[in-house]
């Protein structure tokens, strides 16, 4: 069995940017990098300001965002309405399945968090690129570690994007926040330990690398695995 | 030729039932499933198309357990009952996809096959989002049928569908059994499925009320005597008008009110029962069929 299906990544290609969800994918990297040029404009090159903006908007709102409006889009859709039934009648594997609808979510993180997150680097601190690099690299992994989750999510609750959002909003916003211990459960704390070893900055304090690293891993890794076992056991029930 | 066999199976969600210790086997030719909306005719179709567990008992396609097992749809076609589609590809695109996940050798010819059979080739380049309830069904049959199954399963197919649309349906169903293919479809209409079917198994209140040919639902109905309770304003008199009609074996006053009586024809006695009541000025409070396996089939085929 092979690990991915072109067929179901094609579907999910042309599906993803349906109705409001592909208009909002496009509008949160135009945010970033508006508000970076207008940072910037303000207040010149200026690393306290790149920071608020790279990490306060880029890494806690928008890459987060685009992970679960494609995840949502690509899963929890297709499950709401039924139609994901058409995937699932056939002999092809879960894992597939699974893997090759978030290696479309993986280039949604990249189009609309990765790259945007280079470009808004360089436009705010064109003098050290190594923020730039270090951003654009912590939200693909921070983005592929939401997609991983999102997707268990999808499969989970018949209201995951409700559920991504209050997860979001308070778990990794709010107390993130105000609890500093959550930076050990935290997608955006380890995703922020990265940005600072390959930038020397210091957005959190006291969090191994080789940790963040590890359980960036393991959160990708269970995330598919729980996704694609749950696929296994779908029920398809009518209307009764 | 393939069998589906459904063993002492129950079904049930948090505390509700949804059905109740059925056992049928489904063997080639096309098998009707009849019962009324909510009787768990689509709870039966999901187990059997693996995409459902049983609480109790098992289901199985040619001796293979159908639950957790992708590599049965290499033999089965679900044309599910909900209508969401791709409706961002065309006709073509959604049943040449199909085919390709199927792993078919040549997907596109077979594809172009299944969309002839349900004569879908020329609305073909359109996209889904611009087809009628009766195309979108039929281009759901032709992604169940793109690999040739040997297993059809239809849940509610003729819903949408113009009388025109039926009738080619119909002839599809009758021509796919005749390929000795096991082809099952849900109705909640009896003239569908005593039109096409040659088995048809009657499903009520999650329960398996009945199984056979038409006419073997019939005779059912009507060739086997028949009680029922009666609570009317008069019992006696009725009893006793009752008792002077053919129609009737006996009738007993019951200690506890109310009249049991035994039908020896019971088309004859539909007709008699609210005539007399009529005649006499009695007021018929309540029928009841007492024959536990019976009372389901009558309260379903009687009202429809």
């Amino acid at each position: 069995m092979t690990m991915l299906s072109p067929t179901v990544v094609r579907i999910g290609a042309r599906s993803i940017f349906g109705r409001w969800r592909g208009i909002l994918l496009f509008a949160l990297p135009v945010i970033l990098i508006g508000l970076a040029a207008l940072v910037r404009g303000l207040a010149g090159q200026d690393v306290d300001a790149t920071e608020s903006v790279l990490y306060g908007l880029g890494l806690v709102v928008v890459v987060p965002l685009v992970a679960l409006l494609s995840t949502s889009g690509l899963l929890a859709a297709e499950i709401d309405d039924g139609s994901i039934a058409y995937l699932l009648a056939k002999p092809v594997s879960r894992y597939t399945i699974v893997a090759s609808k978030l290696l479309v979510a993986l280039a949604c993180v990249v189009a609309f968090g990765a790259v945007p997150m280079l470009v808004a680097g360089f436009v705010l601190l064109p003098s050290s690129p190594s923020v730039a690099v270090g951003f654009a690299v912590a939200a693909l992994l921070a983005g592929t570690a939401y997609c991983a989750v999102f997707a268990w999510l999808s499969v989970l609750t018949r209201h995951a994007v409700v559920f991504g959002l209050v997860y979001l909003l308070i778990w990794e916003g709010l107390l993130g926040g105000l609890l500093d211990g959550i930076r050990w459960l935290s997608v955006t704390r380890w995703s922020a330990e990265v940005v600072d070893r390959i930038a020397s900055l210091d957005l959190v304090d006291d969090l191994p690398l080789s940790y963040a690293l590890i359980a960036l891993a393991v959160v990708m890794a269970g995330g598919v695995w729980l996704t694609g076992r749950k696929l296994q056991a779908f029920n398809l029930t009518g209307d009764e | 030729m393939s069998t589906i066999t459904i063993d002492h199976v129950s079904r049930w969600f948090r505390n509700v039932v949804a059905v109740n210790d059925v056992s049928m086997t489904i063997g080639p030719g096309v098998t009707g499933l009849l019962g009324p909306n909510g009787a768990g005719k689509s709870t039966l179709i999901a187990m059997m198309s693996g995409f459902l567990a049983p609480s109790t008992g098992t289901v199985t396609l040619d001796g293979e357990p159908l639950w957790r097992n992708e590599d049965v749809y290499r033999k089965v076609g679900l044309v599910p009952e909900r209508e969401a589609l791709y409706d961002f590809l065309t006709g073509r695109q959604f049943v040449v996809a199909m085919a390709e996940l199927h792993g078919l050798a040549d997907a596109g010819a077979a594809a172009q096959r299944a969309l002839a059979v349900i004569e879908m080739t020329e609305a073909q380049d359109r996209p889904i989002s611009t087809y009628s309830k009766g195309m979108r069904q039929r281009v759901k049959m032709a992604s169940a049928l793109v690999h040739d199954p040997a297993v059809l399963l239809l849940d509610e197919p003729f819903n949408g569908m113009d009388p025109r649309q039926r009738i080619h349906l119909m002839e599809l169903l009758r021509q796919w059994g005749s390929e000795s293919r096991t082809v099952l479809f849900s109705s909640h209409i009896l003239e569908e499925v005593e039109q096409v079917a040659r088995q048809i198994e009657v499903v009520v209140s999650g329960r398996h009320a009945a199984s056979g040919d038409f006419g073997a639902i019939r005779r059912l109905m009507t060739d086997r005597p028949n009680r029922f309770v009666l609570r009317t304003s008069d019992d006696r008199l009725l009893a006793s008008a009752l008792l002077g009609d053919a129609s009737v074996r006996g009738a007993r006053l019951r200690s506890e009110g109310g009249i049991e009586v035994e039908a020896a024809d019971f088309g004859r006695f539909s007709e008699v029962l609210p005539r007399l009541a009529r005649d006499h000025d009695v007021s018929l409070h309540e029928v009841t069929p007492t024959d536990e396996s019976l009372e389901s089939v009558f309260a379903y085929l009687v009202s429809s």
